[in-house]
């Protein structure tokens, strides 16, 4: 099959001549084929959203390709790759405009893959098709369609986000961390759909997150990254045999193994 | 008094156009641009000297309007591409633009009188229409001939221009180019995500504020009969103002509503000042003063009165909480008292 995604050799070093010189991605391979549905997991600083920026193009690498769909994008302005990207942030608050309503943000994510004119924004086809969308989120938001954003709960908007980021059914998809701001009963509901809606759609999908059992519960594969590197990779078959205990194992293991490899390099 | 009031009502409706032109940069992209103080005499500028060349005043006017465009859409390429801080490359163009004015001029004052501009041409439209003859007939037969102003004819044309121009807004806003202005204004890092090029559309918005700004100042120079190189100072504050003014006394809920009350801010602050400068020991040189103190005043009002009714919230919920706390005890003493009597 295709890649869809292909990251080759990508490094990108922040600081770099300074005391606070940090390698954020060394060298880091990786490539999606078509419906994979990737977890990312690792530390603070193990350059998770780093890679996330990468691919949605808000940073450029220091050197290495970055390929979408076998094109090269590496260059590609953030707001033109958007076009075929989809993104859910952290803040439940970034991925929405608050001061304008619920069927004005679709409208806004409806345009994503079209030049934007001076076309009605929320025409009535329009929006009888955000309110069939928005009963997949059985939330009640397609009553709502003239609410303002600011007055949804935090749940409802990352809910929202997530809509948008994925109604247009873009090549990728990023989830950055899109759960971890939520309390635990919404952000279930919210990973219940994320699992739904990319079922349906069947998107391609990058998923960063700390919780090791969301990561285990979402996707087909699992990439665990430390240091800039992908440390650890699981395949659909091996993932199904993973545990958190047996993951944090792993992990403790490989980072022994290297903290001892590295003690031999100063002996 | 009343011809005072009328004068402040036919002004602020060709103001309304600044302030409207304020509230698109201010409050749609939230960028505070001070291009303003130079746009609108540039508009002026641009508009007075090509009337004198001989041009249609129309045509005059509408270039003025395409001038401010470009003044805002170089304060916009400032900000996006130069990555200058709004306020900074608001001032910078400023600057440059009260040179330029003073090019465009040859001189700092272009009179336009005995010049054929748009108000007369609407002030004769309006003679043919024989509408003026009818209200003074009305106002003489309630014995007020004396407070009839000689012409409706500006006031009412103005209003019109002034909401038509406030409807193609509310328009624009609602169409696909509009939405996304207002996102950038609103969240810039999520409509970034939906694949729009924040940096035109702030180029863009940015323009649109600066030619309504300048086609204010294209008209109001053609009302006062002069363009003038420092007929702009303080324009942004007195755009603040109407806006400020506007949406604490009409209310912001939508934007129908919040460009209709922009609307009537711009009246309402000149009618204020009308007001303010026919108190006896007030001068005309104190007008930016009276304006700063405008925009205070409308600025910590309503938080007074909110600060105001959450204390009288408060004193209600205390006072019923007491009366619960008393009623609870009267219902305790008689469980008592009836523990007491098994």
């Amino acid at each position: 099959m295709k890649a869809l995604l292909q990251l080759n050799q990508i490094y990108k070093v922040f600081n770099e001549g300074t005391p606070d010189e940090k390698i954020a991605l060394d060298h880091v391979n990786l490539t999606l084929e078509p419906g994979d549905f990737v977890t990312v997991i690792g530390s603070n600083g193990a350059g998770k959203s780093t890679l996330m920026n990468m691919i949605s193009g808000k940073l450029v690498p220091d050197l290495g390709v970055i390929k979408i769909d076998g094109t090269d994008v590496t260059t590609v302005k953030e707001h033109k790759r958007s076009q075929f990207i989809g993104r859910v942030f952290q803040d439940p608050m970034a991925g929405t405009a608050p001061s304008m309503t619920i069927e004005e943000n679709l409208a806004l994510a409806y345009t994503r893959t079209k030049s934007r004119g001076l076309a009605r924004g929320v025409s009535k086809k329009r929006r009888e098709f955000f309110k069939e969308k928005l009963e997949i989120l059985h939330l009640g938001l397609e009553n709502r369609l003239q609410a303002k954003v600011g007055l949804l709960s935090g749940g409802e908007r990352q809910a929202l986000s997530l809509l948008m980021a994925t109604f247009t059914e873009p090549k990728i998809l990023l989830l950055d961390e899109h759960t971890a701001a939520l309390d635990p009963s919404r952000a279930e509901l919210i990973t219940r759909l994320t699992k739904e809606i990319v079922e349906e759609f069947k998107l391609t999908t990058l998923m960063v997150t700390h919780n090791m059992e969301q990561a285990l519960e979402l996707g087909n594969r699992l990439i665990m990254m430390d240091k800039g590197q992908i440390i650890f990779q699981a395949n659909e078959g091996q993932k199904n045999q993973l545990t958190v205990d047996k993951l944090l194992e792993e992990f403790q293991r490989i980072r022994g193994e290297k903290l001892s490899s590295d003690r031999t390099v100063l002996i | 008094m009343f011809t005072a009031i009328f004068g402040s009502v036919e002004a602020g409706a060709i103001y309304a156009l600044m302030a409207l032109g304020v509230y698109l940069s201010f409050r749609i992209l939230d960028f505070p641009d001070l291009t303003v103080d130079g746009s609108f005499v540039t508009g002026a500028a641009v508009a007075a000297m090509l009337i004198i060349g001989g041009t249609n005043p129309f045509v005059a006017t509408v270039a003025g309007f395409v001038a401010g465009f470009i003044a805002g859409c170089i304060t916009g390429l400032l900000h996006t591409k130069g990555k200058i801080n709004p306020l900074l490359s608001g001032i910078l163009m400023m600057i440059a633009l009260y040179s330029i004015n003073l090019r465009i001029m040859g001189r700092s004052n272009i009179s336009l009188l005995n010049q054929e501009t748009l108000i007369t041409q609407m002030t004769d439209f309006w003679k043919g229409l024989k509408i003026d003859d009818g209200i003074q007939a009305l106002f003489n037969s309630i014995g007020l001939s004396a407070f009839v102003p000689k012409t409706w004819g500006i006031l009412v044309i103005m209003l019109l221009l002034a909401f038509a121009v406030k409807a193609l807004i509310d328009l624009f806003l609602k169409t696909d180019v509009g939405l996304a202005i207002r996102a950038t204004g609103d969240n810039e890092t999520m409509i970034r995500s939906f694949s729009a090029n924040t940096d035109y559309l702030k180029v863009l918005g940015l323009g649109l504020s600066n030619g309504l700004v300048a086609l204010s100042g294209a008209l109001i120079g053609q009302y006062s009969g002069f363009s003038d190189v420092g007929m702009g100072i303080g324009m942004i504050v007195i755009g603040l103002a109407s806006v400020i003014i506007g949406e604490a006394v009409f209310g912001a809920k939508s934007i129908v509503r919040a460009t209709l009350a922009v609307i009537g801010g711009a009246i309402l602050y000149r009618i204020i000042v009308a007001l303010a400068l026919r108190v006896e020991f007030l001068e005309t040189g104190d007008m930016k003063l009276i304006t700063a103190i405008i925009v205070v005043a409308a600025l910590i009002i309503p938080k007074v009165i909110d600060w105001q009714r959450d204390k009288q919230k408060k004193r209600k919920r205390l006072l019923a909480s007491k009366k619960n706390i008393k009623a609870n005890e009267k219902s305790g003493e008689s469980l008592a008292a009836i523990k007491s009597d098994i």
